[in-house]
């Protein structure tokens, strides 16, 4: 039903494409690389519902505008920084403990060593090695590459989460090669001390200006984080809408000293201990619905009570985010890195193949990349989750003639701390060594001949990826099925949308895939089944054949 | 010995009879879309409808305990061996040869041995089966013990296989309506409360004494 409304779009443009038969041929052609000039805040700055500056004339006790320190002239960000830091003197040492700083995250379960300076994902697959593109959301300055000082805290972007005016932005902290040059034109200059004077807690135009583009442009990574959510209608997210809560980010995202809660690393996949500690007004740092909602969110009907004794195992999001991608733009879902480097001319060429629903074109084809599926408003899929999330790092040698699950996680229905979470599933073929059987770091950004980005060939840029980086590598890269799973958190819908208790408890339903315990409506014993309709059958050939017998004997007996 | 039309069901006992007949089908069309047999009503509905009517089914099975207990009429479903054969035998053979049934209702007996043996295993074993299979799936998740619990598909595999004897008990019931006599004759009295009853010169005397509005005539 969800899924339909996606090919609408597909049925358009194949038509079109019947009219225009060189449109069907190879889409629009766009020559050039132009990923991420369209990143960014989309209308204007939203004013949303913070912590502080719900009215700022009453609840801050300083006007940023009239401190003498940030008068200017500055001529740089960290010029701004060392301004800013000159007060906030323990902001800094806050910072540069930051996930967003160090891209790095040691799992506390686990143990693996994660983060972006490290992982390898199924969408660019790494940014270590490509800092100078990457790096362009980095909440810092200058990481140029894997070598960054993180104990420089002038480097510190305050800017790229704390300003108010919309004009502030970032690029690239390098140029790439030349086929990239669009992406640094027509920008104007920034007005450093007009954006140091503007800075409040950050609205959503500050994490979204990053967040909503993850992967490589906007919603192609989560599904549920897109630029619909910088100014959502109440339909696509009831916390976030200007007509529901207006909610920042960081209203769930909570946290202090500059750490916030709510990473996809280590999750809390059924939060029970904000029971434990209910005292009214008791702050607790997590980002669970629970947290605000508690853990009996629903009314006390009898339907809200049958509703408060699935919470234990099914998660908010399962029946609160009916659709992943909605609001008209839509997510990545497949992508082939195999057909990347076709050329035009000597070029590297982009094709739109799909209008989403908000009337835009998306890239199916870019030389840079390979070719892409998208899609939106489609049902998530459902697992049974504990709130650990495995990573397969650099280091982890697999199984090639199986997929690879780029991250994976346990959990089951005799587990008392897994409850079923939503998911959207991101399936990529990429490279990988083929004689390591280990994924593989690709140089995909810089102005030399071997930057796949530019240059086009597979062979040099892993090669040249992995040597920069220091991993051993066989020196023959094959192709390899991928999966990666995002949980989904966002874009939760108006109750009157949460999922119909049909939609899991019915045979070909939600949950169909997910066995190993029973489910009223979906299951039932064939034995059980065949008995009753056969006592039913036989008990009503019984008595029909004793009726019958009785009117065909009373009849002849006349 | 004298046949009279006699009151035997009293207004209690057929707001019994009618009430739980409208809940057991109610139970029954509900309990079977749960199963998902078919749609018409959605899943929720369906369930708030069952838990509704089951929790009234349980009210009305209370009163109908204590009333049977304090009136006495408990007798009426004990076990018998005496005139069982002639019953038997005719559904299984006279009546095909239009012999008329065997058994005249008694003012102690409403009951035919046949009727009575067969309303006390539904009393005994099958509403309770499907009552305390039905409670264990109500209060699930005060004995799941944070886990989906294997023993859910027990108890719906018990609740669900009494439903379906249950339905064949009522299938059964109601094409008994049409045997010995006319369907009319069979409802009737379920109705209205009356019906011919043989009666003692012993219990004639006691009603005309002491409930002579039992009496028709």
């Amino acid at each position: 039903m969800l899924q339909q409304s996606s090919s609408p779009n597909w049925l358009l443009f194949i038509l079109l494409g019947l009219l225009h038969p060189p449109l069907l041929a190879q889409g629009q052609v766009e020559l050039g690389i132009d990923e991420y000039s369209d990143i960014g805040l989309k209308g204007p700055v939203d004013n949303p519902v913070t912590a502080l500056d719900a009215d700022q004339t009453k609840t801050s006790t300083t006007d940023h505008a009239k401190l003498k320190e940030l008068q200017g002239p500055f001529a740089s960000g960290p010029e701004v920084t060392r301004a800013c830091l000159s007060c906030h003197n323990q902001a800094g040492d806050q910072f540069i403990t930051n996930k967003h700083w160090t891209w790095r995250y040691r799992h506390p379960v686990t143990g693996q060593q994660l983060g972006k300076d490290y992982l390898i994902n199924n969408f660019c697959t790494n940014a270590r090695g490509n800092e100078g593109m990457c790096a362009q959301c980095h909440a810092g300055f200058n990481r140029t590459g894997p070598d960054y000082d993180l104990s420089n805290q002038e480097n510190i972007d305050c800017l790229v989460c704390h300003e108010s005016t919309g004009t502030y932005y970032k690029l690239p902290p390098t140029r790439g090669n030349k086929a990239c040059a669009i992406l640094f034109e027509g920008k104007p200059p920034i007005d450093w001390a007009k954006v140091a004077q503007s800075v409040r807690l950050p609205s959503r135009a500050n994490c979204g200006s990053c967040h909503f583009y993850g992967g490589g442009g906007d919603n192609v990574k989560h599904g549920d984080l897109s630029s619909v959510l910088f100014h959502p209608p109440r339909s696509v997210d009831v916390h976030m809408s200007e007509e529901g809560e207006n909610f920042a980010c960081i209203i769930c995202h909570v946290g202090e000293g500059h750490q916030w809660a709510g990473s996809r690393y280590q999750m809390i996949a059924k939060d029970e201990r904000e029971q434990a500690l209910p005292k009214p007004g008791m702050e607790r740092e997590t980002a669970t619905c629970e947290s605000c909602h508690g853990d009996r969110p629903h009314p006390a009907s009898l339907r809200g009570l049958k509703l408060n004794d699935h919470i234990d195992r099914i998660a908010c999001e399962t029946c609160h985010i009916p659709a992943i991608a909605r609001g008209g733009v839509a997510t990545k879902v497949d992508w082939d890195w195999r057909t990347a480097g076709r050329l035009k001319n000597g070029e590297g060429y982009r094709e739109e193949g799909y209008i989403q629903g908000n009337g835009e074109a998306r890239h199916t084809y870019k030389s840079i990349k390979g070719s892409f599926q998208y899609d939106e408003n489609f049902p998530p899929v459902y697992r049974w989750f504990d709130g650990t999330m495995y990573y397969t790092t650099i280091d982890t040698v697999f199984d090639p003639t199986k997929p690879v699950e780029i991250n994976f996680f346990q959990g089951s229905p005799q587990d008392p701390n897994s409850r079923i979470w939503p998911f959207k599933r991101m399936h990529t073929v990429q490279p990988y060594d083929k004689g390591n059987n280990t994924l593989v770091y690709m140089h995909l950004w810089g102005a030399d001949d071997a930057a796949f980005w530019g240059n086009y060939d597979f062979a040099k840029a892993i090669a040249y990826g992995m040597e920069e980086l220091g991993v051993p590598y066989s020196g023959e890269y094959g192709f390899i099925d991928t999966y990666s799973w995002w949980p989904q958190n966002h874009m939760v819908a108006p109750k009157e949308q949460a999922l119909r208790c049909g939609e899991c408890h019915s045979k070909s339903g939600r949950l169909a895939e997910l066995k190993g315990f029973y489910l009223p409506g979906r299951d039932r014993l064939p034995w059980l089944d065949g008995f009753g309709l056969f006592l039913i059958g036989g008990t009503l050939v019984g008595v029909g054949a004793h009726g019958l017998l009785r009117l065909f004997l009373h009849r002849r007996k006349r | 010995m004298p046949v009279r039309t006699v009151r035997i069901f009293n207004g209690f006992e057929r707001f019994w009879h009618w009430s739980q007949a409208l809940l057991i089908l109610i139970l029954a069309f509900t309990g079977f879309r749960i199963h998902g047999y078919y749609g018409g009503i959605s899943f929720d509905r369906a369930v708030s409808v069952h838990t509704i009517a089951a929790i009234g089914l349980i009210v009305l099975w209370i009163f109908a305990i204590f009333w049977h207990l304090t009136t006495g009429t408990w007798r009426h479903y004990l076990p018998t061996t005496q005139g069982l054969w002639p019953v038997v035998r005719f559904y299984a053979w006279d009546i095909f040869r239009g012999k008329p049934h065997p058994y005249r209702k008694h003012f102690w007996r409403k009951h035919n041995p046949l009727q009575a043996a067969s309303y006390l295993g539904l009393k005994l074993v099958l509403f309770p089966l499907i009552w305390f299979s039905g409670l264990a799936y109500l209060t699930y998740n005060f004995w799941q013990q944070g886990i989906s619990h294997p023993a859910l598909s027990w108890v719906a595999t018990v609740h669900v296989a009494t439903a379906f004897a249950i339905l064949a008990f009522l299938i059964i019931h109601l094409y008994l309506l049409t045997t010995g006599g006319s369907f009319r004759h069979h409802v009737a009295p379920m109705l209205t409360g009356y019906d011919e009853v043989e009666l003692t010169d012993v219990e004639l005397a006691y009603l005309k004494q002491d409930e002579p509005h039992r009496l028709k005539d």
